[in-house]
């Protein structure tokens, strides 16, 4: 509790540090406080919690996502840095519209009550709409930031709607109280099971899953490369987080209902998103459709619904989110030194660049499953804890569709080791930046090389 | 006169009838038109089809709690809405229209 309110003052000192002349340090009471926020987490692991009359429960599941966003979010404003230091942004602002996008995202991992629920998904939401669109003279930002606009508040009708048929049957919006009904009561109205189906296509937005996936690709590409980033990692992180928590607390009892309509969902998210992934020559596209492709396999997970699947999806989202960040921090570097995001202008990296190609690679192995990057440990634990369940065709098809994204992921590898290039520039990158991506590399395959150390305290 | 009164009266099944009424006339409405502001009138319809609704299982329930998320909606949806224009003002400034066909620059 006591980080959602630090994290909320944080956004506001640093919407008014403008005011104040704090501009130049800034970054670094953001990160500083993050750091701070992140230990005053981790102290009351084991102490679950309840807040505000059952508004948010801090329970051992919210406190390792708020951990883990906490972390991202620090990774997150290490590699955005340069992009915050030339002039052309107003950069308290931004970071004061990303850090209260931040808290919407720590509300949406931690609510015990649908109405936070909302709330959560809402403060997310609304600052990224506003930075997608933080190019104001570019095209393309502006498109992306009416896109975002439009499915954001279009998802967000049909999530109100079910929460509405739900409190209609219900008579409350507790989660517990939820649960209580749909396991003591039973014999629940239709309208109860049509809420679900409206949570789930609300949420399914969110993540950008395969009937509402269309939106991602062109947001990624027209936002700002960083902010990209953010809604790649920290909100599909904390939308995941949302949708897990929910229906294992909610709806576990009812899951023959919904579960078969899931899994067809997943299938195609996964088939269509490595399918497309394919044929894309703009490396922003490319990774929005693997990010489409890797929440089929996250949502895996609610299949289950299980202490070993919540393990599963926190250690698999942790896996991919840092991979995605590292990848979308080197792309910076050559967005901002070669021009453009075609896959094209990665060519001859491997030579000029040394530092940023072995980042680029490692996360590319680590996000196809190659060992010993981390990816490959989070698919295997994945696919052992469905396994023991049971669920054979969607394993088969999830490595089916792992094996299509070998492809993609080695062309860029290829493209930055093998071929020459006319554009042998190197990217002058500072020492400062070598240094953040070469840690993120070693965190990768630390953790890759020694992944029961971590399994182990997540886990407990 | 007695059976107007309890013809019209009015019970939970209608309202929940209207409000998915209207609610549907709102997902129609932002998929099918062009000009960006209608969508966004379309979106406020669907969020007060939800609002209706939601006060109506609020007093079905006896429970306050609905009508108190109703003002949380109107709220966020207050919030929501000025970005959204913000965003349309913008986009107006570069190509002097508000239609979606004036934004194509990002497909496959």
């Amino acid at each position: 509790m006591n980080v959602l309110i630090i994290i909320s003052i944080l956004g506001i000192v640093a919407m008014v540090s403008e005011i104040f002349g704090l501009r130049k340090s800034i970054w670094y009471i953001v990160v500083a406080t993050l750091t701070g926020a992140f230990i005053i987490n981790l102290n009351d692991w084991d102490t679950a919690r309840r807040y505000y009359d059952d508004m948010v429960f801090i329970d051992n599941y919210a406190i390792a996502f708020m951990g883990l966003l906490l972390f991202l979010a620090f990774v997150w404003f290490f590699l955005s840095k340069d992009q915050y230091e030339s002039d052309q942004f107003n950069t308290s602002d931004h970071y004061a519209q990303i850090i209260f996008s931040l808290t919407g995202a720590l509300v949406l991992v931690s609510y015990a009550n649908l109405s936070m629920l909302f709330l959560g998904v809402e403060i997310m939401s609304i600052p990224l709409y506003i930075l997608a669109g933080s190019r104001k003279k570019d095209l393309a930002s502006n498109e992306a930031a009416l896109k975002y606009f439009m499915m954001g508040a279009f998802a967000t009708g049909f999530l109100l709607f079910g929460i509405t048929l739900i409190y209609g049957v219900v008579g409350s919006f507790n989660l517990s109280q939820i649960q209580h009904h749909v396991s003591e009561v039973g014999n629940l109205p239709l309208m109860f099971y049509a809420g679900v189906v409206m949570i789930m296509i609300g949420l399914g937005f969110k993540v950008s899953a395969f009937p509402f996936h269309f939106w991602a690709p062109d947001v990624y590409e027209g936002a700002p490369v960083m902010i990209s980033a953010f809604m790649a990692t920290i909100v599909k992180a904390a939308a995941f987080g949302g949708f897990y928590r929910l229906f294992s607390v909610c709806y576990t009892d009812i899951s023959g209902h919904w579960a078969g309509t899931l899994s067809i969902v997943i299938g195609t998210t996964i088939l269509i998103g490595n399918t497309l992934a394919v044929y894309q020559v703009n490396m922003k596209r490319m990774l929005a459709y693997s990010g489409i492709a890797q929440a089929g396999y996250l949502l895996l997970t609610l299949l289950v619904l299980t202490n070993a699947s919540a393990n599963a999806l926190i250690f698999y989202i942790a896996s991919y989110a840092i991979a995605t960040l590292c990848t979308f921090g080197g792309l910076y570097w050559v967005i901002k030194f070669r021009g453009n995001d075609a896959l094209d202008s990665f060519k001859g990296l491997g030579k000029s660049n040394p530092i940023l190609a072995l980042a680029m690679t490692i996360s590319m192995l680590s996000l196809a499953g190659i060992p010993p990057a981390v990816g490959f440990f989070a698919k295997f634990y994945l696919f052992t804890v469905l396994l023991e369940k049971g669920f054979m065709p969607l394993v088969l098809l999830s490595v089916l569709g792992s094996l299509i994204s070998v492809y993609y992921y080695f062309k860029i590898i290829i493209k930055m080791y093998g071929t020459a290039s006319d554009d042998t520039s190197t990217l002058y990158i500072s020492i400062f930046n070598k240094a953040v991506l070469i840690i993120i590399l070693v965190a990768i395959l630390a953790i890759g090389i020694m992944p029961n150390f971590f399994l182990g305290i997540i886990t407990q | 006169m007695n059976q107007l009164t309890e013809l019209f009266a009015p019970n939970l099944n209608n309202y929940i009838i209207l409000c998915s009424i209207l609610f549907t006339i709102g997902v129609v409405g932002v998929l099918i038109r062009k000009n960006i502001i209608i969508i966004f009138m379309s979106v406020e319809l669907m969020l007060n089809a939800i609002n209706l609704l939601l006060t109506a299982f609020s007093v079905h329930h006896g429970d306050s709690s609905g009508q108190v998320f109703v003002f949380f909606i109107m709220a966020v949806a207050a919030a929501e809405i000025t970005v959204g224009l913000a965003i349309l003002v913008m986009i107006y400034r570069n190509t002097g229209s508000v239609s979606i066909d004036s934004l194509r620059n990002l497909k496959w």
